[in-house]
Parts: structure tokens; sequence; C-alpha cells
């Protein structure tokens, strides 16, 4: 008796500082953030609560055109990051010898001990006209004059995925690890070609990693900010930017919280359709074991 | 079981050690470089008593942070003066001045009478100013010998090569280059909204002449420099940092008269150092450390006899740049009303959504 009283306070005092990040960090902010976005101006300090926010960004296309532009690419980003990320994982966990392994996942997590923003200033190093790239092209005599690589969506896209394509290896190289030889070796025995191994075997066994990878990165794109920011030029758009333009230079909380709902809503449904067209779970992918 | 009990309680008992206040802290809220560390170190000098803390910030922060804690957690801000009136209104982020603790004798006539029409509400006053400048276009002389007006960024013979920020000074400059007034029809929100969807129209044409828009005064800078960009909308003290690396980057008042901003002080609602805040702002004004300020903001202080007072490489840059002309032909900032903000960033977001 006194044991299980023992156990159940151990794991209230183990929980509380998890509980109260989660209340207070993420729920109450959201629950704040949800009450403001139901809040519609009518004069110097006086609200209603009503939907007005909601049809204001539907009945605007610039909007909702930027919501589906950054859902669009965050899933080409996730797409590119799944394909390079891939073999990098399956060489890692499977071809790589044992001691090189640790090797590395070290090279691929350097990256990470720099800021975003100093990552994103790399990039802008080498892309600008006067950048690095195009002055190399230039004294190599392969283009005539400096060639602008910057402020383009395709610079976007490249910086989004160096930035992300770490959290698609991560899982896919635990899931990877787990699979046993044998059954590769029973596969080509049985006079599967590698593509029919690769898709009838590595693939089925990797989805709960995939799926994974492909929810973080997913995430982690479409709320990244400062990526799309600096390497963005005139005509790209990001929904995050929308939110801090609707906060800050607009004084607009009550719309900036609407699309910060939306953008949770949105993002999350996309997640919830990709985890029924793979047929996984959530408890099948990111929190498995 | 009563083991864990003591164990819980002793763990809930928090003791919260109480800061000893003996010194008294200014929180500052400013633009980058308006609180430059010879200043700051001076300032604590002669009041040894006062800690300065220094928070960087923009005019559109500075007030996203006093609105999250109706004005608490500074004791001094320096908004723009166009900004405080609309905002305190609307907001309530601060408390009224007490005159006779400024040293108002030693600023210019003109720019304080400005700024107290500005920001008085119901006989209060709200701000008093600190510095001002201007915000016009930049060049490199050597390639873009003619250009006089904003919508000269939009010329073809520099496709390519201009630059502008995305905020409400393009759109406001280029009202002007049309040969309108923006700042009179601030009172007609209809007339204003025929006037930015005629703006938007051009600087959307103008969108494929452009190499980018900047964002803060690094980018423009490496624009510049780097020769990527000839010439681009810009802030005066931008435009004199680039002139002390290369002569050829000047500023030039567009001809229908560079549009100006007073950077102000003002007290939050809730500052805890009210006397300490007074203390820097008559400290800042005194003529050795404007020099010092100026050298280090761009900005021309709004004492009397202020261009005097420029460091020597800012007097010449200001030199370059403006004559007796260009100074009486100059835009100041309006009050912005309800409701207008609302109507340029429309217009901002849909010249950015655009395609070329």
């Amino acid at each position: 008796m006194a044991r299980s009283d023992a156990g159940k306070l151990s794991l209230i005092l183990l929980m509380t500082p998890f509980l109260m990040w989660i209340v207070l960090l993420i729920i109450l902010p959201q629950i704040g953030i949800g009450y403001l976005s139901f809040q519609e101006k009518v004069g110097p300090r006086q609200y209603v609560f009503g939907v007005g926010n909601y049809v204001e960004f539907l009945s605007e296309p610039i909007y909702w055109n930027t919501l589906l532009r950054t859902a669009w690419m965050s899933i080409l980003v996730t797409i590119l990051a799944l394909m390079i990320g891939f073999p990098v994982a399956y060489y890692i966990a499977k071809i790589a010898r044992k001691r090189s392994r640790a090797a590395l996942f070290l090279l691929c997590l350097i990256p990470l001990w720099v800021s975003d923003l100093v990552r994103a200033f790399g990039w802008i190093v080498l892309l600008r006209e006067t950048g690095v790239i195009s002055g190399a092209l230039q004294s190599v005599g392969l283009i005539g004059g400096p060639v602008e690589l910057l402020y383009n969506d395709i610079t976007v896209v490249i910086g989004l995925v160096y930035t992300v394509v770490l959290f698609m290896i991560v899982p896919l190289v635990s899931t990877l690890e787990g699979m046993d030889n044998s059954l590769l070796e029973a596969g080509y025995n049985l006079g599967g070609t590698r593509f029919t191994v690769f898709r009838m075997i590595v693939v089925p066994y990797a989805m709960p990693g995939i799926v994974a990878g492909c929810i973080i990165v997913f995430m982690l794109t479409a709320g990244s900010y400062l990526t799309p920011i600096l390497l963005g030029g005139k005509n790209s758009m990001w929904f995050t930017e929308q939110i801090y333009t609707q906060f800050i230079t607009r004084y607009n909380w009550e719309s900036g919280s609407t699309f910060g709902v939306l953008l949770l809503l949105f993002t999350s449904a996309v997640v919830w359709l990709g985890l029924r067209l793979t047929g996984q779970n959530l408890a099948s992918t990111v929190a498995k074991e | 079981m009563k083991k864990f009990g003591l164990l819980s309680t002793a763990a809930a008992v928090l003791t919260v050690a109480a800061g000893a206040a003996q010194a008294e802290t200014l929180r500052l809220l400013t633009w980058g470089s308006y609180a430059p560390e010879e200043v700051v170190r001076l300032f604590e000098e002669k009041y040894p008593d006062i800690d300065v803390e220094v928070t960087y910030s923009n005019n559109e922060e500075m007030i996203a942070k006093l609105r999250a804690t109706r004005g608490a957690g500074f004791d001094l801000a320096q908004p723009s003066h166009d900004r405080i009136f609309a905002v305190q209104e609307e907001y309530g982020i601060y408390k009224p001045l007490d005159l006779s603790k400024i040293d108002t004798a030693s600023m210019q006539e003109s720019l304080l009478e400005g700024v107290k029409a500005n920001t008085t509400i119901d006989g209060e006053v709200y701000a008093v100013p600190h510095q001002w400048g201007t915000s016009g276009l930049m060049a490199d002389i050597t390639k873009a010998p003619d250009l006089n007006s904003w919508d000269d960024l939009c010329d073809p013979q520099y496709a390519g090569q201009t630059s502008m920020r995305l905020r409400r000074t393009i759109l406001l400059g280029m009202a002007f280059a049309a040969g309108k007034d923006p700042f009179a029809a601030y009172n007609d929100l209809d007339e204003y909204q025929k006037l930015m969807d005629e703006v938007t129209e051009t600087l959307i044409a103008c969108k494929a002449n452009l190499k980018a828009y900047w964002n803060g005064g690094d980018d423009l800078s490496n624009l510049m420099l780097s020769g990527e960009a000839v010439a681009s909308e810009t802030w005066d003290s931008t435009a004199y940092k680039l002139y002390a690396e290369n002569p050829n980057i000047v500023f030039i008042p567009p001809e229908t008269g560079a549009l100006a901003w007073i950077d102000t002080f003002a007290i939050p609602a809730k500052g805890e150092a009210d006397d300490a805040a007074y203390k820097w702002i008559n400290f800042v004004l005194q003529p050795e450390i404007v020099t010092m300020m100026s050298a280090s903001t761009g900005a021309i202080a709004s004492v009397k006899g202020a261009i005097d007072l420029l460091p020597e490489d800012k007097k010449a840059a200001v030199q370059a740049a403006f004559d007796e002309d260009d100074l009486n032909n100059l835009k100041f900032f309006a009050n912005i009303p309800a409701g207008i903000e609302e109507i340029e960033g429309k217009a901002l977001d849909r010249i950015k959504a655009a395609s070329e």
C-alpha cells in the first residue's frame, strides 16, 4: 500500500515540470490565441465576440493563397528531404561499418550546432550575385557575367531542405537500424530484384520512420520564419511572415491570432491526411519505441 | 508516507530572494545605436546609482512590447512622433510628461512644438523630440547620376538594380511622386483608399524593375556596397554610413521632399524610474553627448545648432545631401489616424503577393 502511494507521488512529482511546461507554455497561450481570434474590433478599445476575423481571412485571396503556397512548398521540402535523407540514412544504418556510424551521424549533426540565422547568412554569402558561387563560375569561365542565385523560391526550398533534412535522417536511421539483414537476404533468395526488395521489404519496414520524419519536417518547415524571409525574393510569401505582420506592423493581434489558429489547424489536417493515406497512426510512428 | 509528505512540503516552500534594490535601473527601449556604450558609460559615471539596461527595437515592436504589458517593463521608450497619438488613444501605454523636468530650452523650437502638437491628448503632452532624420533616396552617382524622384526607382534604365523597403514610407513617397499629398488625404479614408489603389498599381508595375526588397540596414548596405543595386529608397543615416565607405554613394532628397521623422522620448504608463528617465533625456541633450550620439546614429539631434554638433564625417555627408531648399522642403510624417494603417497594410500585401 505504502509502496503504491510512494509510486504515485513520485509519478506526480516527475510529471509536474512536464505538466507545467505543457499547461503554462503551450495550452494556456493557445487558449489565449484562440480566444483572441474570436474578438472583433468595433472601435478604439472596444471588441465584440464573433467570427469576423475568419470571414476576413476567407474573403481575402492573398491570405489563403499564402497559406496554400506555404503548405505546398512545405510538402515539396518534405518530399525532397525524404529523397535526400533516405539514402543517407540507409547508408548510415545498413552499409557503413559499425565504427564509422557514429562519426557519420556526428557529421550530420554538426550543422545544427550553428544557429539558423548564421546558416541562412551562409547561403546568402554563397548565392548572391557578387557571392562565392557566382564568382567561382565566372572565374572558370562557365558564365559570362554575374548570376543572381538568391531571392527566389528555389533558394528558399534549398535552404529549408538543408535546415530540416537532419530531422528526416534521425528517425529513418533509428528505424532502419532495427531491420534484420536476413530479411533482405531472404528477399534476394526468393528472386527479388533490388527494386522489388526495396519496395516490398525496405520501404514497408521503414514506413513508421518515414512518416515520423515527414511529420516533423513538414511541421518545422511550415512554421519556419527566418529562412524564407532571408532567402526569399520579391514574390516570396510565407504564412508565418503574415502572422508577424499582423501582430507587429498592423497592431492587429486579433487577425494575427486567427492566422495562428488557422496555421495550426491546417498543418494538423495535412498531417492527419498523410497518416490516413499511409495507413499509419501517431502511436506507430512518432511515439514508437 | 510521512517521509514523502515532508519532502513535498520542502519542495513546495520556495524562498524568493527579493533583490536588494540599492541601484535604480533605467530600462531603455530604443533603436539600435541610440544608446552607444560610451554614452551609457558616461551616464552611469555621472549617476552611479543608476544602471542602464538597453533593449533595441523599432517602432512596431516597441508598441507591440508595451501593448503586451500595458506599458510595463520599460522606463523610457523612443517611438517616432507620428506613432504616438493613435497608439496612446487606443492602448494607453504612455504616461504624460512633466515638461518642467526636461531641458526644453535647449531644444529646437519648431521640432519641439511640432512634436508637442502631434502628441497632446486632453492637454497632456506625451512626447518630446530627441533626434530627427529623413527617408529618401540613395544612389551611386557614378551609375545613376540623374536619380531625383521616388518613381525613378522604377525607371527601366536601372532595371534589376534598384531596391526599396516594402513598408509605408515607399507608399507615401510614390504618392508624392504622383503629385498627390497623402497626408492631406489622411482624414478621408475613401480618398486615401483610392490614392493607395493608385500607388499599389504603380508599385506592382515597378516590381520587375527591382532587385529585391530590403528588410534592414544591413541588407541594404550589402546591396549598395557590392554594387548589386545602384539606387534605393533609404534612411538617410544608412546612406551617411555608406558615404563614409564609398563617397560615390550619396543620399538624395527626392524632388518632392524627403520624408522626415522625429524619434521622441515617451515614458511608458507603468515605468518605474521616471526620475532616471528625465535624467537620461537631459543628459543626452548636452552638446558633447549629442555629437557622440549622432556619430552612432547618423541622425540629427533636435537641439539648437544640431547640424554644427554633428561629427565631421556626418556633417560632410549631410552637406553633400541637403541644401537649404531641401531642408525647407522636408515633409514631416503626419499623425496616423485610425484606419490608415489597415489600408496601407492591405496595399503592401497586394504588392508583395502580385506576380511580376
